[in-house]
């Protein structure tokens, strides 16, 4: 297997039943994703990104094509694919410490004594600079915080993959840059491979090596990728007055507001339920 | 240390008791003050004016009973009650002196006489009309809960099974004690047959009619809580593959805390209400039959007797709720919620 296939999506499509029958979401993705990269997922709301992370995370199950992660095919949801939610989703009855710790003591149930699970927790935590609030409750610490202990709780699993659903999505914009520097730290010391999804240009540009630009639904599919060859480590700062990095960011503009432009502006669309508000099948939890 | 004590008092839901802590500590006193007036002022307004409308009131009503008991009257019965439960206490003490005389005399004549020890059977009090109705709605309130919440748990879990009940909780809900009572005293003696009862026939026809009633709210509120969890944390619980019991232990149950509590507030509640009803229909003893006998007994004590209970069930209801809710807002996630 070369080393550009480490993830790959073939023919990925994905009806969702409605009203009027079935409803394309999804029509034909192709993506192949080698392993250690960072890939963002970007486009207008409603075009179907938040489907590709949850096919890709087993949440849903693609109607047609599949993923195949490190030589097997995804079925089911697995630690292996953890997934960073853009609502933190993290266990409000459990302080920071235990919602880090559950999910250690499920992946790792067996693998490692009590003292390296506590070793570990703390140790992911101390990557995403929580340790000092270990028995805080979520409803007690900022929203950015809450983002960076779910982030913590991600890669407390040590996934194959990392999975994010526009992880600072609800965070202010000081709150937003201090998270983007802190996982563009993790991903250079783990080598972690990433998918992101995102509605924010720069956000995109300064993360990824790639940008896999989604065009509208309903049948959304790739648009066109974007390799972003800049050095890293990346500072935001001297970003700003780089001239390949605001040609890049000039190339995803383009493409979202002239050759994709805001579905809003279509009134045909905006009759159609949006991919990303669908519920999940299985709602409940047995 | 002041903080805690505050917290403690906000979560007992005694938020009066706040401003003397923080007076007491050194605030700015006359903020605190203002607090203490707002808090403890305005009630003691409003029921001084309730017990001058009350006495107003209470002479112009005549009964055959003789004049509707004011305020004063009422003092006065209840100064009465604790004198005859005094009276009676030592009424049982002097009873048991004299037993253990009389046993002892025996022993002294013939070490091997038999000795029998009789239990004193005086007449009830009106205090152990209140333990006897406590008791009561705490074992029919959980029997009620050790039904109800597995069920909500297990309607909340699977919507199947809460389609097939819905119909049955719905229908059931709604019925009144007074319904259920003939069926089951009559279910009661007729399945409850030892020559050894570990419990009075009375005491269980109370006790399960306070089940039967006090059921539903907490089945329903159980399920609801159950049955909406966030699906972001149900996702959490794929993603880590968790199994079906380790989900309903980590995830169902805690999530739905909260909304159990609110429906246990509400079923103990109901519990009370029901238990006085069924105690005065099915003459069981407890603070029900007190206010029946002395409906009865029709003296012209009576009323202001039957006063004092009524205030009585209402304190003991209000302290109940008040248990209740400081536990709903012990395990609530937001603390911040407002919860009253």
């Amino acid at each position: 297997m070369s080393t550009n296939e480490y993830l790959q999506l073939s023919k990925v499509t994905i009806d969702f039943p409605s009203k009027k029958g079935p409803f394309r979401a999804l029509n034909q993705v192709d993506l192949k994703i080698a392993e250690g990269e960072f890939i963002s997922i970007i486009g207008h709301s409603g075009c179907g990104k938040s489907t590709v992370l949850n096919i890709v995370a087993g949440l849903h199950q693609a109607t047609e094509g599949g993923v195949i992660l490190d030589g097997k095919e995804v079925n089911e949801p697995g630690p292996d694919r953890a997934v960073v939610f853009q609502h933190h989703s993290l266990f409000p009855w459990l302080t920071v410490y235990e919602n880090v710790e559950l999910a250690v003591k499920q992946v790792f149930k067996g693998q490692k004594s009590k003292q390296q699970m506590r070793e570990w927790t703390l140790h992911n935590l101390d990557l995403v600079h929580m340790s000092h609030a270990l028995d805080k409750k979520p409803s007690e610490i900022s929203g950015g915080m809450k983002q960076r202990v779910g982030i913590a709780r991600a890669l407390a699993m040590q996934p194959k993959v990392l999975l994010m659903d526009e992880p600072f999505g609800a965070l202010d914009a000081l709150t937003r840059a201090h998270l983007q520097d802190s996982v563009m730290e993790i991903h250079a010391s783990l080598k972690n491979t990433v998918i992101m999804i995102t509605h924010d240009v720069d956000e995109a540009v300064l993360l990824s090596d790639r940008i896999v630009m989604m065009s509208n639904g309903p049948e959304a599919t790739i648009g066109d990728i974007l390799s972003i060859d800049l050095p890293r480590p990346r500072d935001r700062v001297v970003m700003a007055d780089n001239p390949d990095y605001n040609h890049y960011r000039a190339a995803v503009l383009k493409f979202l507001y002239e050759r994709q432009s805001n579905p809003d502006a279509k009134s045909v669309l905006t009759t159609e339920p949006t991919a990303d508000e669908k519920p999940s099948k299985s709602k409940k939890v047995a | 240390m002041k903080d805690k004590l505050i917290h403690f008092f906000e979560l007992m839901g005694l938020t009066w008791f706040t401003p003397v802590v923080r007076l007491s500590t050194g605030e700015d006193a006359k903020e605190q003050f203002y607090e203490l007036g707002r808090l403890i002022g305005l009630p003691l307004i409003a029921v001084t004016f309730f017990l001058f409308a009350w006495a107003a009131i209470a002479t112009q009503i005549n009964t055959s009973l003789g004049q509707l008991p004011g305020p004063a009257q009422v003092w006065e019965q209840t100064t009465n009650l604790i004198g005859e439960h005094k009276k009676e206490r030592e009424k049982e003490a002097a009873f048991y002196q004299r037993q253990e005389e009389r046993n002892q005399k025996k022993l002294e004549k013939d070490p091997n006489a038999e000795v029998k020890i009789r239990p004193y059977t005086g007449k009830p009090t009106f205090f152990d009309q209140i333990w006897t109705s406590l008791i009561t709605v705490f074992t029919g309130f959980l029997l009620g809960t050790l039904i109800a919440i597995p069920l909500g748990i297990a309607c909340g879990l699977s919507e199947k099974l809460y389609t097939a009940l819905s119909p049955l909780i719905q229908i059931f809900k709604p019925v009144s004690p007074l319904a259920w009572l003939p069926l089951v005293t009559m279910v009661v003696s007729a399945v409850y047959v030892t020559s050894d009862p570990m419990f009075d026939k009375a005491f269980l026809n109370s006790a399960l009619t306070v089940m039967l009633c006090s059921l539903w709210p907490t089945v329903i509120n159980t399920a609801v809580g159950v049955s909406s969890i966030d699906n972001d944390l149900i996702n959490v619980g794929r993603v880590l593959r968790l199994n079906w019991y380790t989900k309903v232990i980590k995830i169902a149950i805690p999530s739905a805390l909260p909304m159990i509590f609110t429906g246990l507030r509400i079923s103990l509640g109901i519990g009370w209400m029901v238990l006085i009803a069924a105690e005065m229909l099915a003459q069981n003893p407890g603070l029900g039959k007190f206010v029946w006998d002395e409906f009865q007994n029709g003296s012209s004590n009576s009323l202001g007797r039957i006063m004092v209970a009524v205030l009585v069930i209402g304190v003991i209801g209000f302290v109940l709720d008040r248990m209740m809710l400081t536990l709903q807002k012990f395990f609530s996630h937001d603390k911040n919620a407002v919860l009253r």
